[in-house]
């Protein structure tokens, strides 16, 4: 087991905390740098849609995993990015302010629905953000001027300094734009959580009265927290557009909110790895699957082909499963495979069992 | 000139008068605390005078500022801190990580600077961290500093609360049943604790206890409150031998036997 021997308070200011840390993620990101030169094509298509998930993920994290507001809207907001990056992109705007902007404008979208939804709680807010869900398929069509209408709206090509950026014709410079864009965000999502204001949100989340009690805004942290989820999830919503080359009003429904929180629930709530593990899970557990069941036709007698929906249903027996008998998620088996590897000959069973955590009341209201 | 004087406060829940025109004052330097029998208000006036209730009328004036209508978040920045009952701590962080939340109250970032992480946002940060530091020092939490709230003891779950509370520099701390729940040993500790915040920090220490014993050992002076009005106010044992409270104190007991 490495010991670290801390000298200065920015051991733990710092994002890594020493040289074996910072090389760690070094390694990781050479890997992504280095992927889309070693797998097939359709594969760097994949691994776009994960770093695109894992970024929408990110968004819905901060709001439910970090300020503890469960949020079944998440959806509207992609939409939200997706819509006014394209529509800003066809009058003229470059992808780079394109991008930003539609961050932007998602992010005052979620400001503003952020003041009433703060009154909620529970139940309540997962039924109010859904109804969000609900709406903006509506809204799209509605809007036509902005949205298309019912047709949509297509991506246009992404020019940037001279080079075309297209998820067909150059899949790996459309990875690249992708995995800066998300680099850039989960920068920002680190030094958060390690500054006061990231401290805000756990404190709503873990106990409303002692952080009112402490000098925190409840309402304020809450419509800074929903503010800065919404722009994340545009920004992913805005990428997810050139993505799919096409959005309407049916790419955003509800099943891809419930998706998106399944997402950050199985990956581990509470946890900014949590996000990507998930959009693995969400992304390229049906592929395999399905890989699974073709294997299965052409190498044994049984015919599996038949069965139509058994892929869904597969896929949400392993997401059963895992959030009953894990329910710290994925990031929860990580956090104990590494201890194991950390630990080897001296790894106990009963390390990681739960301790009792007591349920607040919400008795100060 | 007294620190905090609560004049007249009351605070009624429909017909329940859970607090009726209760007025005192607490002076700089004092450990002042509140007895009563359950449910005679005592927490009433903590939540008052922190703002988490809205009082029916009645005024709190803290160090010469009228705070009755203050909100509760801006409660901390004027130097009130305070404890709860049923310990409200954040489990799954961190004891350094709930004292930096401590801090709060004294921040001086912005949201897209610590987005930004700022030079300014790294200077708060070693600021913050060296006054939490102290703090730990000062109630001996080093051995915690790390462990997550979740594994830890119940005495020093109470400990971690206080010193929360003290990483935000109040000039007087509310704290509600220190020795609840704790042995009798740890009870002999929190009498020490509160000594020491009195005469090394110079604190201003407002307490609600159940405790005599630690009660009559740490107290300046003592309110007795029952059935959400003053009784008896004096030094522990003039209150402790108050005819109308040992009624309203004793009395009860004896009818719950």
């Amino acid at each position: 087991m490495r010991v670290i021997f801390k000298n200065s308070y920015d051991n733990d200011i710092n994002l890594f905390e020493d040289r074996v840390h910072l090389l760690k993620y070094a390694v990781l990101l050479l890997t992504a740098l280095v992927m889309p030169w070693v797998i097939s094509a359709y594969y760097v298509g994949e691994l776009t849609s994960v770093l695109i998930w894992s970024l929408a993920g990110l968004g819905l994290m901060l709001i439910a995993g970090h300020t503890g507001q469960v949020s079944l809207g998440h959806a509207a907001f992609m939409a939200i990015g997706a819509f006014s990056h394209l529509a800003l992109m066809l009058r003229g705007w470059p992808f780079v302010p394109a991008l930003i902007a539609s961050g932007v404008i998602t992010g005052l979208a979620g400001a503003l629905i952020a003041r009433p939804l703060g009154r909620m709680s529970g139940i309540y807010l997962a039924i109010a953000t859904l109804a969000l869900s609900i709406i903006i398929e509506d809204v799209a069509i509605v809007a036509t001027p902005i949205t298309g209408g019912i047709a949509g709206l297509f991506a246009p090509p992404i020019e940037f300094f001279g080079l075309m950026i297209d998820r067909n014709a150059t899949p790996r410079a459309f990875y690249y734009l992708c995995l800066t864009v998300l680099i850039i965000v989960t920068l920002g999502y680190a030094n958060l959580l390690r500054s006061p204001t990231g401290r805000s949100f756990l404190a709503v989340r873990d106990s409303e009265v002692s952080a009112r009690a402490l000098g925190v805004n409840v309402p304020r942290a809450k419509t800074v927290s929903f503010a800065l989820s919404c722009a994340i999830t545009g920004l992913a919503g805005a990428l997810y557009a050139h993505q799919a080359q096409a959005v309407n009003y049916e790419s955003f429904l509800v099943l891809i909110s419930i998706t998106l929180l399944l997402q950050v629930v199985v990956g581990g709530l509470g946890s900014m790895h949590g996000a990507f593990f998930g959009a693995f899970v969400v992304v390229l557990l049906p592929q395999i699957i399905s890989m699974a069941r073709s294997f299965i036709n052409t190498n044994t007698p049984f015919n599996l082909g038949a069965y139509p929906g058994m892929d869904t249903a597969v896929f949400a027996l392993i997401i059963l499963l895992m959030i009953i008998y894990e329910p710290r998620g994925i990031y929860g088996i990580w956090i104990r495979l590494r201890t194991w590897l950390e630990l080897f000959p001296l790894y106990r069973k009963g390390m990681f069992r739960r301790t009792r955590t007591y349920l607040k009341t919400e008795r100060m209201r | 000139m007294s620190l905090l004087q609560v004049e007249g406060l009351s605070i009624h829940f429909g017909g329940v008068k859970a607090v009726d025109d209760i007025s005192f004052s607490v002076e700089p330097g004092e450990v002042f605390t509140i007895v009563g029998p359950n449910g005679a208000g005592k927490s009433t006036i903590f939540n008052l005078i922190s703002r988490l209730y809205e009082p029916t009328a009645g005024r709190i004036v803290f160090d010469g500022r009228d705070i009755t209508r203050l909100p509760a978040h801006d409660i901390a920045g004027i130097g009130i801190a305070r404890t709860f009952q049923n310990i409200e701590l954040f489990d799954h962080s961190s004891v350094l990580q709930n004292l930096l939340i401590g801090r709060h109250s004294r921040r001086r970032t912005r949201w897209y600077e610590d987005m930004l992480f700022l030079p300014k946002v790294r200077r708060a940060e070693r600021e913050d961290r060296r006054i939490v530091e102290e703090v730990i020092d000062f109630l001996e939490l080093a051995a915690y500093r790390d462990k997550l709230i979740a594994g830890l003891p119940y005495g020093v779950r109470k400990l971690v609360e206080i010193a929360r509370a003290l990483s935000s520099e109040p000039k007087l701390i509310l704290l509600d049943e220190p020795a609840s729940g704790l042995s009798v040993e740890e009870t002999i500790d929190m009498a020490w604790w509160i000594e020491d915040m009195q005469k090394d920090l110079g604190l201003t220490v407002l307490m609600v206890e159940h405790d005599m014993s630690l009660v009559s050992r740490v107290s300046t002076r003592v309110l007795a409150v029952a059935e959400g009005k003053a009784l008896a106010l004096g030094t522990s044992a003039q209150v402790q031998a108050d005819p109308r409270v040992i009624e309203a104190y004793l009395g009860k007991q004896e009818n719950h036997e």
